[in-house]
Parts: structure tokens; sequence; C-alpha cells
């Protein structure tokens, strides 16, 4: 029993950590209906600037639970200027050129910040600190889960649940929603369509780079290509839960994150990524639209 | 009378291929104007014109005495310029009350908002009924009254309609002119109304155009225009 929560709660982290990264690939396929293939490098940049402002803070000797919290909001806003960025630069002047061109352009953004990265940095492995600090009063439950692990499910859960609340009742998210059922008619009742979408990419970046610190501090390393695999995965979650659909990357992710780690855990490691693909392979083909998709009806 | 709207020898394109030729057309306030004409005449591209969804290549718009022909759609709403869309263009997954907020995107007066809405009922029982509704599984008429409702929410000076009885039962279509006329009428809204139904359209229209292959090809006032042998002919269907 304990073998089979300590499976349940890795999967729930691993389903957290996707679930961040996979709301950003969502929420901008259901504004612009492209798949932001730079993403998982904005979530690898989010967890390099959490490394080197951590390493910073060590050394000027702040207190522990401090450094997380300013690494995350350094890491958050660095990397909502580089989505904020690669938007303007890769993505607006395609808007209404084929669809084949921004993602191109996305392919194109997303091994120019690798290597950037790796230029800037290094191609190796670099040790990422743990910067979550140990909780006493999980100390028992240390078989099962670990402090980490919960300050990385909690942190998912406070930031889907503000997020849902932020769609669904400020003046921005009602615009977004807008935008993204019709951009023309959100034009004509006078939204700043760029400005929305300006506005995803800034909060899809947001969530990313929290997704970025926290699980490299979990893992406790990086590299500049972290962002391309765990990019991948949070595709598939987003594209398992319906493609543009919040809710549904959120549930996406946590199925694939499961899915994972009883495979792991029941089966071999070496199986991990066959189960989530062939789990992928099965809803496509059952639920073309992913588990809370809608099958798009057009009308003539 | 005061000019709320001019358009001067507007020239539109879509890409390569030209759909409006010197377009010459003006708006009284308080006024409804009738632009009829055939399935792709350019009507609706007039209208995405003066919102600035289509930009003229060349010739100009003037609005309330300012030159609009470069001004972004939104920057247009907040100067009241609002339209209600072919196809109506309900956000289908949005109730009604947040479309109806919607089309109050840029106000920020909450006790007028409310006051806006209720008005809108008032106009509408049948929307106050459907409130929590999602815009997509209403009716093409109740959509059509949510479109217009959602454009008054703005608080237009100058409201576009473009075929607002397009696809409707001719029941519903009275009860829609009804109201447009009412609008006219209590909001002093002036209304640049784009039909087919060129019947019903000249009937509650005060001057009207017809066009042809993106060219203005007649005006007068609709009483003449509806008892012209040619619009007799071509639009009436006498």
């Amino acid at each position: 029993m304990d073998y089979f929560l300590e499976l349940f709660f890795g999967g729930l982290t691993r389903g957290s950590i996707y679930a961040l990264i996979a709301l950003g690939y969502t929420m901008v396929y259901g504004i612009i209906e492209l798949i932001n293939f730079a993403h998982g490098e904005i979530y690898m940049i989010g967890a390099f600037t959490g490394l080197i402002v951590a390493g910073v803070l060590t050394a000027l000797g702040f207190p522990e639970a401090s450094i997380l919290v300013i690494a995350l909001i350094c890491a958050v806003i660095w990397s909502a200027s580089y989505g904020y960025t690669v938007e303007k630069i890769g993505y607006k002047p395609l808007r209404g050129a084929q669809r084949l061109s921004p993602l191109i352009s996305a392919i194109g953004m997303s091994i120019f910040l690798q290597n950037y990265v790796m230029l800037a940095q290094t191609p190796d492995f670099l040790p990422f600190p743990a910067l979550t600090p140990q909780f006493d009063f999980m100390k028992p439950y240390s078989a099962v889960m670990n402090s980490s692990e919960l300050v990385i499910v909690v942190a998912t859960i406070a930031v889907c649940v503000g997020l849902t609340l932020f769609i669904k009742y400020t003046k921005l998210g009602k615009a977004m929603r807008a935008t993204a059922q019709n951009r023309k008619m959100a034009m004509l009742v006078g939204v700043n369509v760029d400005m929305v979408i300006s506005a995803t990419f800034v909060i899809g970046s947001s969530l990313a780079a929290v997704g970025g610190v926290l699980i490299a501090s979990h893992i406790g390393q990086i590299n500049y290509f972290i962002g391309f695999i765990a990019g991948i995965k949070a595709f598939t979650a987003a594209v398992l839960g319906g493609i543009g659909s919040i809710p549904g990357a959120m549930l996406g992710a946590l199925v694939l994150g499961l899915t994972e780690a009883f495979a792991t855990g029941y089966v071999s490691s070496d199986y991990e990524d066959v189960f989530a693909f062939c789990l992928l392979v099965l809803i496509l083909i059952f639920r073309p639209a992913g588990i809370m998709g809608k099958e798009k009806t057009q009308k003539v | 009378m005061t000019r709320i709207l001019e358009l001067k020898s507007v020239n539109s394109f879509y890409g390569n291929i030209q759909a409006l030729y010197d377009i010459d057309l003006h708006i009284d306030r308080g006024e409804i104007i009738t632009l009829i004409g055939a399935n792709g005449a350019g009507k609706t591209t007039t209208l995405m014109t003066v919102c600035g969804v289509v930009q003229a290549r060349s010739g100009e718009v003037v609005y309330q005495d300012e030159t609009i022909t470069r001004v972004s759609p939104e920057k247009l709403v907040a100067r009241g310029i609002c339209q209600v869309p072919e196809g109506r263009l309900i956000f289908p997954e949005l109730t009604v009350q947040e479309n109806l907020d919607m089309g109050a995107f840029l106000r920020n007066d909450r006790d007028g908002i409310r006051r806006d809405i209720e008005m809108c009922f008032g106009l509408f029982p049948i929307l106050a009924a459907r409130r929590k509704q999602q815009g997509g599984t209403l009716s093409g008429g109740e959509q059509q009254m949510l479109a217009i409702a959602r454009a008054l929410m703005a608080k237009p000076k100058l409201l576009l309609l473009d075929e607002p009885s397009m696809g409707l039962a001719p029941l519903v279509v009275r009860q829609i002119f009804d109201i447009i006329k009412k609008v006219n009428a209590e909001h002093n809204t002036t209304i640049f109304l784009v039909e087919q139904n060129a019947n019903l359209a000249l009937k509650i229209g005060h001057r009207g155009y017809v066009m042809e292959n993106g060219r203005i090809v007649l005006t007068d006032t609709c009483d003449k225009l509806l008892a012209n042998e040619q619009v007799k002919k071509a639009y009436l269907g006498l």
C-alpha cells in the first residue's frame, strides 16, 4: 500500500508540473490556434533564471525560505518577458499568414532559445540547489511523499484555482474567452486583441516558469535541453485533455502523470514514455478531440 | 441635420481583389440609412470599411468631422461606432449576461451598465429569461436579439447592422425591425442598415443606397426607391 501511495503522489507531482506547462500550450492554442513549440524553452529559461538567482542569493546569505520565493518571482518575470518577446518577434508578424508559417517560426524559436542557452551557459548538467524547505510535519510520511512534492502539488493547485477564477470573473479573463471564441467579434466590441494575445503569452510563460523552478529544485539538476522533453510531455497532456480547454489541460496532465508513475513503478521505467504515448494514441482514436475537448462543428 | 458619417470615393480591397469602387455615401445624425444590393455587391465590405476591420486603400472615411480611415476597430467602438455583424457572431460559450457584459467592454460605469442591461431586457424580454444560458444554445432569432442588445450596451452613436433578417422567420424579422425603429426613435441612434430583404429595409429607412458590383448605382429617399421601376424589378420581385 505504501508503494502504491508513493507512486500515486509521485504521479501527482509529475502531473502538476505537466499541468503548469500544459496550461500555456492550451491557452495559446485556444486563442490563436498555434502550437507554441518554444513554450518548453520558456520553462527551461525559468529554471535557469531560478538557478542564477538562487546562486546569487545564497552567496549573499539570504534565509532559505525567501530564496525560493524571490527565485520564483524573478523566474516568472524573466520568462514572461521572454514569452512576450517571442510572440512579438516570432508570431505577431505572421498573423494572417497560412497556419504552417507561425508553426515553423515556433520550431525556429525553440531551436534558437535552446542553442542560445547552451552557448550562454553550458551544455553540461548543472546542479540545482534544493530550494523547498523540509517540513517537520512531513517526516512521518516521508516514505510516500516528501516536502518538495507537497510544495509542487499545493502550488499547482493554488495556481490552477487562481487561473480559473481569473478567467471566469475578471474583465481580462472574459476578454480572453471572447477572443478565443470569436476574434473578429471581440475586436468589434472593443477588445484590443493584440493586448489579449500578449497577456495570454505572459500568463502561460509565468506558469511555465513556476513549474521550471519547482521541478528543477525537486530533481536537482538542469541543462539547456530539459525544455524539449518537458514540452513534449506537457503538449501530450494538453492534447490528451483537449487542446484549447483549460480544465482539459489540468486533467490531461494529471492522467498523464499518474499513468507514467504507475507504468514506471509496476512495469519498468523503460516503458514510461511508451505508456504515455500509447495512452495518447488510444485517446485520439476513441475521443479525437481529447477528454474535455469539443468536436468542432462547422456551420455553413 | 448634421453629418455623422461620410465616405468619400472609398476604394477597398481584399488582397489584390478590389471590392469597393469609389463609394460616396453620407449619413446624417438620427437617420436610418438602408444599403441594398445582391450577394457579393460589397455591402458587408462597406460596413467593414466604416468600422475599421477592412482599411480603405484610397479615399476617406469621415466620422463626426474627423478622418477615421486608419483607425482600428476597438478605438472606433470607443468613439461610438458599433456593429452587429452578419451571422450575429454571438460568443457561443459565454452566457447571455456575459455576452452583454462584453458589449460594454470599454465602459467602466457599473451602475450605467446595470441600467442598460435592464433596458435591453426591456426591449427583448426573452433575453432576460435566458440570462444564464450560453449564447450558442439560443435560437437564431434570439441570437439576433442578443447581438443587437450587445451592440446597444456600448451606447453607440452610429449602429451598423449587417443583414439582421438573415435566416429568420418572417414574424421574428418584423419584431426585430420594429425594435430597430424603436432604438432609432427613442435613443436617437443613427442606423446604417445593410439588407437583402429590400422590401422591409426600404420601409423602415429614411434614405437608401443601391449597390451593384462594388459601386453605388442609385440613391434616393426610401419612398422613391420603393417606387422606382429598376429597384422594383431587381430587388423587390415585382
